[in-house]
């Protein structure tokens, strides 16, 4: 294999000419025909740290959720990339963070199971982990904090470890588009500081984040833009 | 037992079964399906009928209607409609009842009967059976160790994997396909009422004891391998039917497992990267502690 002499972390390769990562025109979205969201206008550039606030209901999971095609896309473009979603294939370009506070299953999982899951979209079906495969799963591991975790069971953790092992999943795939859906509920004060300061390095090498988030917290440092939703009948 | 030409062609077959329907059982167990092996051996049913009414191969018929039924089931969850449930209730019992009446009509001699395809008839293998097993546990295990990780995946977090890119619905409708042939294959060895036994039994063994979803896979299909193996003897010497003898070979396993986890649940906690050190246990007055 040709990449066995990668560096441990990818640098984020941003094509000549692409200056956005997401691009959202008009977009409305929902949940089958209920309208959630409507008009959204968002370019989000590499290097960017976009924070998408609102209040509660305002939409901000809809938005990354229909982005990502799992809620209903009701009306505008979704671009990734300069590319309309109908025809983007790249997906491992894009991680994504679910709002979700546990994972459960019938069978257990470590945690190194749950987060080289993440780097599965850069492999084609068959094809086995490689080294270059194992050291983006460490380094994910240590980007949010897990390291030394990944032979523990994901059901044995705490809640907050979880949600961090989620965060692991997305950063194996090296991802140019990082969206984080409340990435520091229920995560204490040090854990979202090493959030911060791992977003800030994918920022760093090119990469693009969208984090919803209700409290910035320690985020504040590594937001570049805020966008805020204003919420079903709320002011804006 | 193995001077006889059926016990080894019936043993060749618990091996190929013990070792293929527990890898699907994982990742049925997983997906919390792990009911669904039972309703498609109910549909199986139909087809078996089908094939003995009118002469055909049961095995193929067979074959055709649980995947058939398999494509159905996979379908209604990729929908998530609120009937979903009792769609699924009518079409296994509509399979049963079906497969039921229709055998009626089959001609009279037919050298197989039905309790044959209900309960397992494992000693009949032929060795033209035994090559189409073993084809279809190869398909079985090519999916389910060959394109595991991508099966895992998706059990995992379905949304993740739709916004990673995996094309989830084939995979979903893969799995549905390969446990449709896994019911067929395993109906003459276990009787199409006891198939998900073996299915389900090895992977709730692997549940106990496991620490990883690779290691559940291992244990899992070792698990099925020896009480398949070790059921198809005893029912030789007991002269017991072999399905029900193999099941409850798995359900021993379960339980002997199921003790040994709780003894050693009640023992003081260990991290798993701790370095496993001797539990001394507490000594009561005048007890020499066991020396280990």
């Amino acid at each position: 294999m040709l990449l066995s002499t990668r560096p441990r972390r990818a640098p984020a390769v941003v094509p000549v000419g692409c200056d956005s990562a997401l691009t959202v025109r008009g977009g409305g979205f929902g949940h089958g025909r209920d309208a959630v969201l409507t008009g959204v206008d968002l370019t989000v550039r590499p290097g960017e740290v976009v924070a998408v606030r609102g209040p509660n209901g305002a939409g901000k999971s809809t938005l990354v959720r229909g982005v990502l095609g799992l809620c209903a896309v009701q009306a505008g473009e979704v671009r990734f990339f300069d590319v309309p979603r109908a025809r983007f294939r790249d997906w491992h370009r894009v991680g994504y963070v679910p709002q979700r506070h546990t994972v459960a299953g019938g069978v257990p999982v470590t945690v190194r199971e749950l987060v080289s899951s993440g780097r599965l979209s850069r492999l084609r079906p068959w094809q086995r982990f490689g080294e270059a495969d194992r050291c983006a799963v460490d380094c994910a591991l240590e980007g949010a904090g897990l390291a030394g975790f990944d032979r523990r069971l994901v059901a044995e953790l705490s809640g907050g470890q979880q949600r961090r092992a989620l965060l692991a999943r997305a950063l194996a795939g090296d991802p140019e588009l990082l969206l984080l859906d409340e990435p520091t509920a229920g995560v204490d004060a040090a854990s979202q500081r090493v959030l911060a300061g791992t977003l800030a390095g994918l920022a760093e090498i090119g990469a693009a984040v969208v984090v919803v988030v209700h409290e910035l917290g320690p985020l504040a440092e590594v937001v570049t833009r805020t966008v805020t939703l204003p919420g079903a009948g709320a002011p804006c | 037992m193995l001077s006889y030409e059926f016990m080894r062609l019936a043993l060749a077959a618990a091996v190929l079964v013990g070792l293929t329907a527990p890898t699907v059982g994982v990742h049925l167990v997983q997906r919390r399906l792990s009911l669904i092996g039972d309703g498609l051996g109910h549909v199986a049913l139909l087809g078996v009928a089908v094939g003995l009414a009118t002469r055909s191969a049961p095995v193929l018929t067979a074959l055709l209607a649980t995947v058939a039924g398999a494509v159905v089931v996979e379908v209604l969850r990729a929908r998530r409609s609120t009937g979903t449930d009792v769609a699924l209730a009518i079409m296994f019992y509509g399979g049963l009842a079906g497969g039921v009446v229709v055998v009626t009509r089959a001609p009279a001699g037919t050298p197989i009967t039905l309790d044959g395809y209900l309960f397992g008839a494992l000693t009949t293998t032929t060795r033209g059976d035994l090559v189409v097993f073993a084809g279809m546990a190869a398909v079985v295990l090519g999916v389910t160790l060959g394109l595991g990780r991508s099966l895992f995946t998706v059990a995992l977090d379905e949304e993740h994997a739709l916004a990673s890119g995996l094309p989830v619905l084939r995979l979903n409708l893969l799995l549905a396909v390969v446990t449709a042939v896994t019911v067929t294959l395993s109906m003459r060895v276990l009787g199409l009422l006891l198939i998900s036994g073996l299915m389900v039994l090895p992977a709730g063994c692997a549940q106990l004891v496991a620490r990883s979803f690779r290691s559940s896979l291992a244990i899992a299909a070792l698990i099925g391998v020896t009480v398949s193996v070790s059921g198809t003897a005893v029912s030789f010497y007991a002269d017991t039917p072999s399905g029900g003898t193999i099941v409850l070979m798995a359900v021993a396993a379960y339980a002997v497992l199921s003790m040994a986890s709780l003894a050693r649940r009640g023992s003081p906690r260990h991290g798993p990267d701790a370095v496993p050190t001797p539990v001394q246990p507490v000594s009561r007055p005048g007890e020499v502690p066991s020396p280990r």
